[in-house]
């Protein structure tokens, strides 16, 4: 975000707490000495507000960049994205686009309860007329931020507090651009196509890991932008695995996974030796018990578990 | 002499500031005109069913935004609501491309993709037309908050009804503007019927402006009756926000002699009261006076010219190719679809 806000001033920040705070999770530290108050605002608690105005300035050629503290409490705003961020350019006929990012945590955390722990990403994945990245890696979260900052269009970035503290090589380059809607192979392997974004991208190489101790060779593919979603990386993968597992956070009824399922039994229904499996979030809202909230979250071994299905080891 | 010379001073300089307003109400008159036309023409197309979906008029309201956009700049922005067509008009676009929108053809100024409620036009920096209640005003506080940002010198007008002031949106704008000085004028049209609930049913305090108060924003309520009186406050309210990047709440109590859209008959006021209200319509109160003067001769001259204006926008609709389907991706993306 420093290196865009100083490579064009139409860059700034607004939200909850990231300025004299330094960010609630310190995403924005510092940053408010370096630009000041004029491009480092601190919002009141007013969601639908400061999102609407955001839209609004990028309407009329600012690049704002809104942070939420959660994704969950973009709910108030969901209005301003879905009515207004993704729908102006197509009903003004094309006069305005709206460039414009929404970040902010996503997901679970470590038992802050129901309301604060949810996958907002299936939500807004569903709107046309938005971008949704889910970086689940140091250097990606560099590169897609910053494209998403030059976008022309609404992209939402769908971070998470448990992995901000994740170290990782990323490069220096203040144009280090990471393309949207290009997946990553996280782990080649031969046996079984994993498929995840954001903090799940680990858990499944953890996963990998436990795989490759019995002799079964995964390959993850870390999605890192939801839409536009990499359908060649996930058939080209599946067709040489021939067996997909998807692993995310969220409610297990529509949303990504489906997406995802769906277009793997569309693009390559004849590479498939067995059904897709899906492990998601239980269908249920998140619990505040620790245990019940692990048995809630994909984890590791559901993701084994699920691997084993498809090659009928279980 | 003397006499007479005391006498016809005052006098003629009370005719030439007289007639300067004459001069004035005459083009308000020609653009309440247009819209008045403009709006009783779709009507009669809606009920041809050459206009689609919801249809609002904006017949009875004319002198707000005519007189609201008279004290403006051309550069700066106005935003509204799905009542946006006496908007549009006001602040500067043809009859034609509004009437080509409606009528969902691609010459339309949002070419056929918005619609009634999406009046968009970048060159006359009108920011469109808005179907959920309230939930422009923020837009609106972020038009003026990137003017402040970039030191245009811009004001933005954000236009909305009485019915917004119980949603969440006009209140959380309200309160951004004041906190972060904007260059704003809010503008209510209390029309007095929120769909077809009346005012007292919908607000415990009648007054908007007292919300004002609440969060620091100057306040200014007018009964809406003469179109001058109009253009002289919200003038004032543009003034504070150029000079001194302040937001101001103006309420402006007026009323709409249609329903609320083409499907509503409005039983839920008397007949009796319609026709009270249209006693004080502004834009018979404008023709009224002007009759009276020694511009009458001119009305006629506007009348047929508004008249052909409008006839032209409806054949310039009607004979207009509809948009194709090969708009839909790329206005929907700047750039490659994301799917």
């Amino acid at each position: 975000m420093i290196e865009e806000m100083e490579r064009d001033e139409r860059v700034f920040l607004m939200g909850e707490e990231v300025g004299y705070y330094q960010g609630a999770y310190k995403v924005s530290e510092g940053m408010l000495d370096r630009f000041g108050a004029g491009r480092v605002i601190d919002a009141p608690i007013a969601e639908g507000g400061f999102a609407g105005m955001g839209v609004g300035a990028a309407m009329v050629g600012l690049r704002p960049i809104i942070e939420f503290m959660t994704w969950n409490f973009s709910a108030v705003a969901f209005d301003q994205i879905l009515s207004n961020a993704s729908k102006i350019r197509q009903m003004s006929g094309g006069q305005f686009t709206v460039p414009i990012v929404f970040r902010a945590p996503n997901g679970s955390a470590a038992q802050v309860g129901s309301q604060h722990s949810q996958a907002m990403e299936h939500f807004y994945s569903h709107i046309p007329g938005l971008k949704v990245i889910a970086p689940a890696m140091p250097a990606d979260a560099k590169g897609l931020l910053k494209s998403a900052i030059r976008d022309d269009n609404p992209v939402l970035c769908f971070e998470s507090e448990t992995l901000y503290s994740v170290r990782g090589e990323v490069p220096d380059e203040s144009d280090y651009l990471v393309p949207l809607g290009v997946a990553d192979i996280a782990r080649a392997g031969k046996d079984v196509t994993i498929i995840a974004w954001s903090r799940i991208v680990h858990v499944a190489l953890d996963a990998a890991k436990t795989l490759e101790k019995e002799g079964i060779d995964a390959e993850v593919v870390d999605l890192r932008s939801l839409r536009p979603l990499d359908s060649d990386t996930i058939v080209a993968s599946v067709s040489k695995t021939h067996r997909a597992v998807i692993a995310g956070e969220g409610w297990p009824f529509g949303g990504v996974g489906a997406e995802i399922s769906d277009r793997i039994q569309r693009l390559a229904f004849d590479e498939l030796d067995a059904p897709i499996e899906r492990v998601q979030t239980m269908d249920v809202p998140m619990p505040y018990n620790a245990k019940l909230e692990q048995l809630v979250i994909p984890q590791a071994s559901g993701i084994v578990d699920a691997v084993k299905r498809t090659l009928y080891r279980a | 002499m003397n006499h007479m010379i005391a006498a016809t001073t005052p006098s003629s300089s009370v005719s030439s500031s007289s007639d300067v307003r004459l001069e004035r109400l005459l083009s308000f008159y020609h653009q309440m005109q247009r819209i008045r036309r403009c709006e009783e023409e779709s009507a009669r197309a809606y009920a041809q069913g050459k206009i689609g979906g919801f249809l609002h008029l904006y017949i009875g309201q004319e002198a707000v935004a005519v007189g609201a956009c008279a004290a403006l700049q051309p550069d700066d922005y106005v935003m509204g609501t799905y009542r946006d067509h006496g908007l549009a008009v006001a602040k500067g676009m043809s009859v034609k491309t509004v009437m080509a929108e409606l009528f969902g053809k691609v010459t339309g100024c949002s070419r056929g993709l918005g619609g009634s409620m999406h009046l968009f036009d970048a060159e006359h920096h009108m920011l469109g037309g808005y179907g959920i209640v309230g939930g422009h005003i923020p837009l609106a506080a972020g038009v003026a908050f990137a003017s402040k940002y970039r030191k245009d010198g811009r004001v933005t007008l954000c236009f909305f009804g009485e019915g917004a002031v119980s949603i969440g949106g006009f209140h959380e704008a309200l309160s951004l503007a004041s906190l972060w000085k904007l260059p704003i004028v809010f503008i209510c049209e209390n029309n007095e019927y929120s769909m077809g609930t009346p005012l007292s049913r919908t607000m415990a305090v009648e007054d908007v402006t007292l919300r004002a108060s609440g969060y620091g924003v100057a306040k200014d309520r007018l009964f809406v009756r003469d179109v001058l009186e109009v253009e002289a406050r919200v003038g004032q309210a543009v003034e504070r926000a150029r000079k001194n990047s302040e937001p101001t709440l103006i309420e402006a109590r007026t009323y709409r002699f249609r329903g609320h859209s083409m499907s509503d008959p409005g039983k839920y006021r008397t007949p009796a009261e319609l026709e009270e209200r249209k006693k004080s319509d502004p834009l018979t109160r404008a023709r009224t006076e002007l009759e009276a003067s020694v511009l009458a001769d001119k009305l006629a001259a506007i009348d047929a010219e508004v008249e052909q204006e409008i006839e032209e926008a409806v054949r310039f609709a009607d004979e207009s190719p509809e948009p194709t389907a090969d708009l839909l991706e790329p206005t929907t993306y700047s750039g490659p679809f994301a799917r």
